[in-house]
């Protein structure tokens, strides 16, 4: 960690119309880091985590991002083509439905190497080899780097698109609902590669998520968000054993034991 | 000019024509940018060179010298029509030789011949868009040009390659244009993607149904896009034309019988009626004495197919859906 955080996030507030999408999110996101943002459907998570990649512009607030030279770029003021270089090198998007974010007609070993294509990599054996190895380190076999994403399970699609934002060694990865729709074992092993990746890799990630189980996993940190707030964070192991807000108390406490 | 009394010169009215000019002129200014144009209804439908039509007729005049061919051939019902419409319209000579042409109208190839400074060559264009197979959104490629944001172009020839091995795109092959813009040549065979590269003559592509136009202007960088280990090349084929025996020429495959029987020939037929009649040519070889008109009969019987398709698209083909 170093002394300097990777995302400084001020008063973020997204409205639509009349409606709060969220509203006045401040926090500091560090380098190396894995911040959980729970809560129930509706309570601005999603568009809270849109608002941060810039996939939406909010309302009022500023969210600023040191880039690779030290500097801290204001996300809002860049202009589209930074943005978006942005999103495909130094950044990761990982969708709840892996569909939105592979290109399910083109292999999945295409799919691995768009972004190397899209920065300049010009070598085609230098990007297969690039998909092969990533491809086994999602515990994809090699021999499926020619077939399509749609002949692919939930469980390997999404591990394919997480292999496919981790490509160009991105700093900050944005996960919504990385386990969502997926069954509880495939859940586990996700899970359990994702926490190899992120500590092999010293990712900072931001994970949107329901599932109290997934942050306390991934996570080092977390807020709560209730109505478009942040109503409480702190370290997860603390929020979760000891929840102080009351409806961090109904949620941790609405978890079913098994 | 009583032909054209009904008409204004050149079938669209002045109007029409400045506002394709000024279309023309910004493409030229933006090599390889797709301009968008109001495309008119033409005698003819889509599919059939209303773009290219619609630009010949803005810039031709009534001392230019036309030529249109259609796959190659001077002859066929597009080429033919074409060049009678505008005798109707413009009184304009026409012509079938490639050097004396002022301007060439051409859908799917580029003639033989080269071309100089001075003559314009005009694409009819189905799909202008190279990306468009790629990303369906008009509103994402426009961004993805304006932005030059290509890797996508490059998945799909990785994806070629992890097919067949090769890059096996053989018409439409993208390019990039003053290294800036990536553009479709039209549905031309890649043998002829080298010819564009510093033409001398302007190149204007013009499509219709899709109401783009863009434009390569003389002396220009027409790059085609590959890989660094598997570099661009051209179709070779293993036989000379079976008619003029040019060699280093694209060649279609023309079915003789129902047994087989077939035989390559120039696609571009002015150069491979003036090989023939030209029997002193050097470049005929010894073989001056079967010329002029005669099909030497050893010449037909039936040859292998070559492992890779010769021909370019038909009229309605679709490319690949990738």
């Amino acid at each position: 960690m170093t002394d300097e955080p990777l995302l400084r996030v001020s008063a973020l507030s997204k409205f639509y119309g009349s409606r709060v999408g969220c509203e006045n999110v401040t926090f500091d996101l560090w380098p190396g880091e894995v911040l959980a943002v729970v809560g129930e459907s509706g309570s601005g998570k999603t568009t809270l985590l849109n608002c941060l990649s810039t996939r939406l512009l909010p309302s009022s607030g500023t969210a600023s991002y040191r880039m690779r030279d030290g500097q801290f770029r204001e996300l809002y003021r860049m202009s589209e083509a930074e943005r978006r270089f942005l999103m495909r090198t130094d950044w990761g998007f990982v969708h709840q439905n892996p569909a939105d974010g592979l290109r399910m007609t083109v292999s999945a070993g295409a799919n691995v190497g768009e972004r190397l294509m899209a920065v300049g990599d010009r070598h085609y054996g230098k990007i297969r080899a690039t998909a092969v190895d990533w491809l086994s380190r999602v515990e994809i076999d090699e021999d499926r780097i020619d077939d399509e994403p749609r002949a692919f399970s939930g469980g390997m699609r999404q591990r394919l698109q997480i292999a496919r934002n981790l490509v160009t060694g991105p700093r900050l990865v944005f996960m919504d609902e990385p386990t969502g729709g997926l069954d509880v074992s495939v859940q586990a092993r996700l899970l359990d590669l994702l926490r190899g990746l992120v500590t092999d890799l010293g990712l900072a990630a931001i994970v949107v998520t329901h599932d109290l189980a997934v942050a306390r996993l991934l996570s080092q940190r977390m807020m709560v968000m209730k109505d478009g707030r942040v109503v409480e964070s702190g370290l997860t192991d603390r929020v979760l054993d000891d929840p102080r807000a009351p409806y961090t108390q109904l949620l941790v406490s609405s978890i079913l034991q098994v | 000019m009583t032909d054209i009394a009904t008409y204004n010169f050149a079938y669209l009215d002045e109007q029409t024509k400045r506002m394709i000019r000024r279309a023309i002129l910004k493409g030229i200014a933006i090599p390889g940018y797709q301009v968008p144009f109001a495309s008119r209804e033409m005698p003819m439908p889509y599919g059939w060179g209303t773009g290219g039509v619609q630009v010949t007729a803005s810039i031709i005049s009534p001392d230019d010298v036309l030529k249109v061919i259609d796959q190659g051939a001077d002859d066929t019902t597009n080429a033919v029509s074409i060049r009678a419409f505008f005798k109707k319209v413009a009184n304009v000579a026409v012509t079938t030789d490639t050097a004396s042409a002022s301007i060439i109208q051409t859908r799917h190839r580029i003639p033989e011949h080269p071309l100089s400074a001075g003559q314009v060559l005009v694409y009819q264009v189905p799909i202008p868009e190279p990306l468009r197979f790629l990303e369906p959104r008009e509103t994402e490629t426009r961004k993805m040009h304006a932005l030059e944001e290509y890797g996508l172009m490059h998945v799909k020839l990785y994806e070629d390659i992890a097919k067949h091995g090769r890059i096996a795109t053989t018409y439409a092959y993208p390019v990039k244009v003053e290294g800036r813009y990536v553009m479709d040549p039209s549905p031309t065979p890649k043998f002829d993607n080298p010819k564009m590269h510093r033409s001398p003559a302007l190149q204007l592509f013009g499509a219709g149904r899709e109401k783009r136009i863009y434009a390569v202007p003389p002396f220009t960088d027409v790059v085609s896009l590959d890989f660094e280990d598997h570099p661009f090349e051209v179709q070779t084929f293993d036989q000379p034309c079976a008619l003029c025996a040019a060699e280093n020429v694209y060649l279609d495959e023309v079915i003789l019988d129902d047994h087989g029987g077939h035989m390559f020939v120039c696609s571009d037929t002015d150069h491979c009626e003036k090989r023939r009649n030209a029997p002193t040519s050097p470049l005929w070889g010894g073989r001056a004495e079967g010329a002029g008109g005669g099909l030497d009969q050893s010449t037909f019987h039936s040859t292998p197919t070559p492992a890779l398709r010769a021909d370019p698209p038909h009229k309605g083909e679709g490319k690949e859906a990738e």
